[in-house]
């Protein structure tokens, strides 16, 4: 079988007497979409944060298209094709919905040492930045301001930069928190088809979503993976039902 | 054409033609005035790339403002006594001539902003602010205990650099120069806020965690406008040398620096033409009021205020409102 696209080793994360990250190993492979699930708390955005290179973990490797990105930081993992959104939206506020997307689809051509060329006359920045944002039902907000948005429209502007990305991999760090059933209905459907574009790592709390989406469920408690398998696996098992899903043992 | 693109012609025509006007009613004390005025928009210009765009509050661009200064001065001492400033490894016996001297100003101002952006960079807050600070008092006391290039007393320039074609000792010639390349300036600052440079160096003001996570290293972007923002300073600083034929450590003191922070403060941090405006307003209050009381900044401390608590956005905000981005 071939190398998964991202894999993750013995991976653990310490915060004084904290273990948020304990011995994790899992991985992402093409045209999935790997579910990581558990309780608040459960150490699932250290593991992003450390996969995405934000975090140093305290042991552990990292390898993503074949090579190990331990060493590398932010910028130069998402150069390589790691793209993340953020739990909580991280935008440039004053700039409109299209010029955050347009800064994505930028940094994708690798190419910000530019010092003359208007951006806003540039079509190869603002069609692919109109293109994604459509995509994610933000067709009609392209000229206002991030700060100006609701708080679901901001969800979607994080989904919106991480397709103008193109990424070899999507993070995504609760994407339909706050976006009301509609809204998760819809990026349900866009994830669907999006696991074909590259695989996903999914942290959801919304189950219908997840047991929707997944070709596989890791639950993460107290930093450590106590289960992993296909949705209906998932479902079975026991300690999961104790530990997550809320049932009586 | 939008209010402020309006607005920005109107500053530019008018402080053309008050010089022009001036000359014609024979009051040639006022060319000078403008020229100073020019001068501290340029060097504002510079500053502003990285304090209004980029955020970076610099406490020490006087060091640049000085290193352009001393280069002016430098190279002309040298010219005049024909003794040679390098003769290793090429011979160099300075220069009378403001492009050379322009020159010079830049490479050593990019030079000292490489040095100085590198290390303190790497912070951010209060601590950038005071590490830019340091680096500038050390290039102050270096200058004062310089005494080969006049230390404390400064180093007089006996005859004005020249330029090609023009008579630097005219008041007007002398201000056509420093407006043209303050118009130079404001193009290249305007390419350049407009520019994917621009629009990565505006984001990472607003949120480089969301910079970073798109492949855009933050601090690359932030050291290269460090740098052009201190090479255009530097270019200020040699002609505010040529314009009082002096240079002194007083151009790198912690005042100056405070200076251009407030005249960008005053006009508009990160607008295209704050510079412009604050400069203006600062050496018209400076001889308004300068005239009446020895204390004239106190004044200008309580307008300073007025504009921090009630138009963030400085005279232009309160003028033509937000910035808007595209
Ligand atoms: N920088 C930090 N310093 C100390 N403790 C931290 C830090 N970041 C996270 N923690 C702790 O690590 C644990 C895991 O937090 P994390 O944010 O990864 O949880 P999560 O699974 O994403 O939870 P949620 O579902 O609420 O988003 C928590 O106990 C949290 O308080
Ligand atoms: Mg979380």
């Amino acid at each position: 079988m071939a190398e998964p696209v991202l894999d993750i080793r013995r991976l653990s994360k310490s915060f004084g007497a904290l273990k948020a990250t304990d011995d994790v190993s899992l991985d992402l492979r093409a045209g999935e979409i790997h579910a990581l699930i558990g309780p608040n708390g459960a150490g699932k955005t250290t593991l992003i944060q450390q996969i995405s290179g934000a975090l140093k973990p305290s042991s552990g490797s990292i390898r993503f298209l074949g090579e190990d990105v331990s060493a590398l930081d932010v910028a130069e993992r998402a150069r390589r094709g790691l793209a993340r959104t953020f739990q909580i939206s991280s935008l440039t506020p004053e700039f409109s919905a299209l010029r955050n997307v347009m800064l994505a689809v930028q940094a994708r051509q690798g190419s910000s040492f530019r010092f003359f060329r208007d951006v806003m006359t540039d079509a190869s920045l603002t069609e692919p930045a109109i293109a994604a944002l459509s995509r994610v039902g933000l067709g009609d907000r392209v000229r206002t301001p991030a700060a100006e948005l609701s708080h679901g429209e901001r969800r979607q502007l994080e989904i919106a930069i991480a397709l103008a990305l193109r990424p070899k991999a999507f993070l995504l760090d609760e994407p339909m928190a706050g976006m009301g059933p509609e809204g998760s209905r819809a990026l349900t459907v866009l994830l669907d088809g999006l696991r074909a574009e590259a695989p996903i790592l999914l942290i959801e709390h919304d189950m219908d979503a997840v047991f929707a989406l997944a070709d596989r469920i890791s639950v993460i408690v107290y930093g450590r993976i106590i289960a992993s398998g296909t949705a209906a696996e998932i479902r079975a098992d026991s300690a999961v039902r104790v530990a997550y899903l809320g049932e009586p043992g | 054409m939008s209010r402020e693109t309006l607005l920005n012609a109107g500053l530019a025509l008018l402080l053309l033609v008050l010089p022009l006007a001036a000359t014609a009613l024979g009051e040639p004390f006022y060319v000078s005035l403008a020229t100073r005025m020019a001068i501290l928009a340029l060097a504002g210009v510079g500053l502003n790339l990285a304090l209004g765009f980029g955020g970076l509050i610099s406490f020490g661009h006087a060091a640049f403002f000085g290193i352009g200064g001393y280069a002016a001065g430098i190279l002309a001492g040298h010219a005049l006594n024909a003794e040679p400033l390098l003769s290793w490894p090429f011979e160099f016996s300075g220069s009378d001539q403001m492009h050379v001297v322009w020159l010079v100003a830049a490479l050593a101002s990019a030079l000292a902003a490489l040095l100085i952006g590198a290390i303190s960079l790497r912070t951010s807050g209060v601590y950038f602010i005071m590490i830019t600070l340091a680096f500038a008092q050390m290039f102050y006391y270096f200058a004062i205990s310089w005494p080969a290039y006049g230390g404390e007393d400064g180093l007089s320039i006996a005859i004005r650099n020249g330029f090609p074609g023009l008579n630097t000792a005219l008041p007007m010639d002398f201000f056509l120069i420093c407006y043209v390349l303050l118009m130079l300036a404001l193009v290249l600052s305007w390419r350049i806020r407009d520019s994917r440079f621009g629009a990565a160096l505006q984001a990472a003001r607003q949120n480089d965690v969301r910079v970073a996570a798109l492949g855009i290293e933050p601090f690359r972007t932030r050291l290269a406008a460090f740098i052009l923002s201190g090479m255009i300073t530097g270019v200020a600083g040699a002609l505010y040398a040529d314009l009082n034929r002096f240079v002194s450590p007083s151009m790198i003191s912690w005042q100056m620096s405070g200076e251009l922070i407030v005249l960008i403060i005053l006009g508009g941090a990160g607008r295209l033409f704050g510079p412009v405006v604050g400069a203006m307003l600062f050496v018209l209050l400076e001889f308004l009021l300068g005239g009446l009381t020895e204390r004239w900044q106190l004044f200008l401390g309580v307008i300073l205020l007025g504009v921090v608590l009630f138009a963030r956005g400085g005279v232009i905000g309160l003028l033509v409102g937000r910035a808007r981005h595209g």
